[in-house]
């Protein structure tokens, strides 16, 4: 993977986008974004655009993959056909298929899917614009949008990568470093609680280094959590600020 | 899976079209408000993202270069498709597109290919061997009736934002896609006798006929469409067109800024 002719860190520390080995890209995260969806939430991750719906619960089709006991949480990780430098033919492919069955299962952990047996919690993820870690953005912004659309659930999950590039671990690959770097873990965790709901990893690692790059995945994703905590409180507060107008509005008649 | 709406929003709807009255106080005539923004995706030649009222929808334009069509050999080719996601409406599914999906983006590719917009010649990289191929790929994110209005709007814009990027192709520096019109649809929805632009999603439910309009900046009329199963008469279409180049200079105005 690695390739000599690109340098991804300069002889102080700096990496071509001008970060530090530590830092994220920025983040920027809003709830509440879509009319007719449950729940919703829009994101911003460096370059990195994804827009997550959440619907449910409802019922569940197809009908025989419905689960007596519980609702069954179905994610599904979408490309638009112009997130991408070569235009990606529309539809799942098989990297598709993946991100949204791990993206599933993970969200599953934390939603209280006992509360509505038979029922299915769709999430819809649909990346508009792409530049490296797209899944961890996606799992942030279902998260929040599953928070948004009043979903019963234990906590939220932040989802961030590290890995290595010119043998040094560094936070957050962008988009050249991934694709030249020697190692790539993208993790998804409830910050509260330390549980890991996603990790995958390509590359080489030591033991070590795997070490070093949780520690700094771990870091970000608690802050991380903080942003979407933010985002939350933004949306209901700004509600809270509508309904007090309303309510003022109709004192008045 | 089919929109509902229940009968008292129904028989609502029905009272105040009597009286020429709209759900959120518009005229009949009068767009929803319209929101364009160009440019915002990185990755595509050209984007734009139009929210018309609650409706949003994005296009992004990706250009790469193929063959040509044996019949037109010295002209590039548009490929338009669109995916009504099942993030937009409770009622969507994933998979391949349906027929409403089919429609709507072959509504927009004939307004854009028969309004001429884009000058194909100039699309023409070597005859008959090689052209650029320009893919407009169109993302429903928020459905609240009315597709057609905001796919085309949103296609115009997205292709006038366009750059042709033969520097990454190898082919000299990149330029402006060239674009000769600017066609605007507007689509007319006739309610009980009424006729009435651009419905939201409860009106465009309760709706006898469709009636989607493009015309271009000179008047003329480059491309329609009748859907539903009511019907128009041939004065109601006079009418529409008339108003659809009214509309459609406002929008094109708006389109310049």
């Amino acid at each position: 993977m690695a390739d000599e002719d690109v340098k991804l860190i300069d002889e102080k520390g700096i990496r071509l986008d001008g970060r530090r080995f530590d830092e994220l890209r920025p983040i920027s995260i809003e709830a509440g974004v879509l009319k007719r969806a449950d729940g919703s939430a829009y994101l911003e991750w460096g370059e990195n655009k994804v827009l997550a719906a959440v619907y449910g619960p409802r019922e569940m089709h197809p009908r025989h993959a419905q689960n007596p006991s519980r609702a069954v949480v179905q994610a599904r990780y979408n490309m638009a056909a112009f997130s991408v430098p070569d235009r990606k033919r529309p539809g799942p492919d098989r990297r598709s298929v993946e991100i949204s069955k791990i993206m599933s299962e993970a969200l599953e952990e934390i939603v209280f899917v006992e509360q509505f047996p038979r029922a299915s919690i769709d999430v819809f993820v649909e990346v508009l614009e792409a530049s490296a870690g797209t899944r961890c953005a996606a799992l942030t912004a279902a998260s929040v949008a599953l928070a948004d659309a009043g979903i019963p659930m234990s906590d939220i999950i932040s989802s961030c990568a590290a890995g290595k590039i010119d043998g040094q671990i560094v936070l957050d690959l962008g988009k050249k470093e991934d694709n030249y770097g020697e190692a790539d873990v993208p993790l998804g965790m409830v910050p509260s609680s330390g549980k890991i709901t996603l990790l995958q990893m390509d590359g080489n690692l030591t033991l070590e280094e795997y070490k070093q790059v949780m520690e700094l995945a771990m870091g970000a994703c608690k802050k991380i959590y903080q942003l979407q905590r933010d985002a939350l409180k933004r949306r209901y507060s700004t509600s809270l600020k509508n309904f007090e107008e309303m309510a003022d509005d109709t004192e008045e008649v | 899976m089919k929109e509902l709406i229940s009968s008292i929003t129904k028989d609502y709807l029905y009272r105040l079209i009597k009286d020429g009255k709209r759900l959120d106080g518009r005229g009949l005539l009068e767009h929803r408000k319209l929101d364009i923004e160009t440019g915002w995706i990185g990755t595509a030649e050209g984007s734009a993202r139009v929210h018309l009222g609650d409706t949003d929808v994005i296009v992004g334009v990706k250009m790469s270069t193929g063959e040509p069509f044996p019949d037109t050999p010295d002209r590039g080719v548009m490929i338009t498709s669109a995916e009504l996601i099942p993030m937009a409406s409770p009622t969507y599914e994933a998979g391949p597109p349906r027929e409403d999906a089919t429609e709507l983006a072959r509504v927009v590719d004939r307004g854009i290919r028969e309004g001429k917009v884009i000058d194909m010649t100039k699309l023409c990289i070597k005859e008959g061997e090689e052209v650029w191929l320009a893919f407009l790929d169109m993302h429903i994110l928020d459905f609240d009736g009315n597709l057609f209005d905001a796919c085309g709007i949103a296609a115009m814009a997205a292709l006038l934002d366009s750059t042709v990027p033969a520097e990454t192709f190898g082919f000299g520096e990149d330029y402006p896609l060239p674009i000769d019109h600017v066609v605007i649809p507007t689509t007319f929805y006739k309610i009980k006798e009424q006729i009435m632009l651009d419905a939201r999603l409860e009106e465009e439910m309760i709706s006898d006929a469709r009636l989607t309009v493009g015309t271009n900046e000179k008047g003329e009329i480059v491309s329609m469409q009748k859907g539903l199963s009511g019907v128009f008469d041939y004065q109601d279409t006079l009418f529409c067109i008339e108003k659809s180049k009214e509309i459609g200079d406002s929008i094109r105005a708006l389109m310049k800024k």
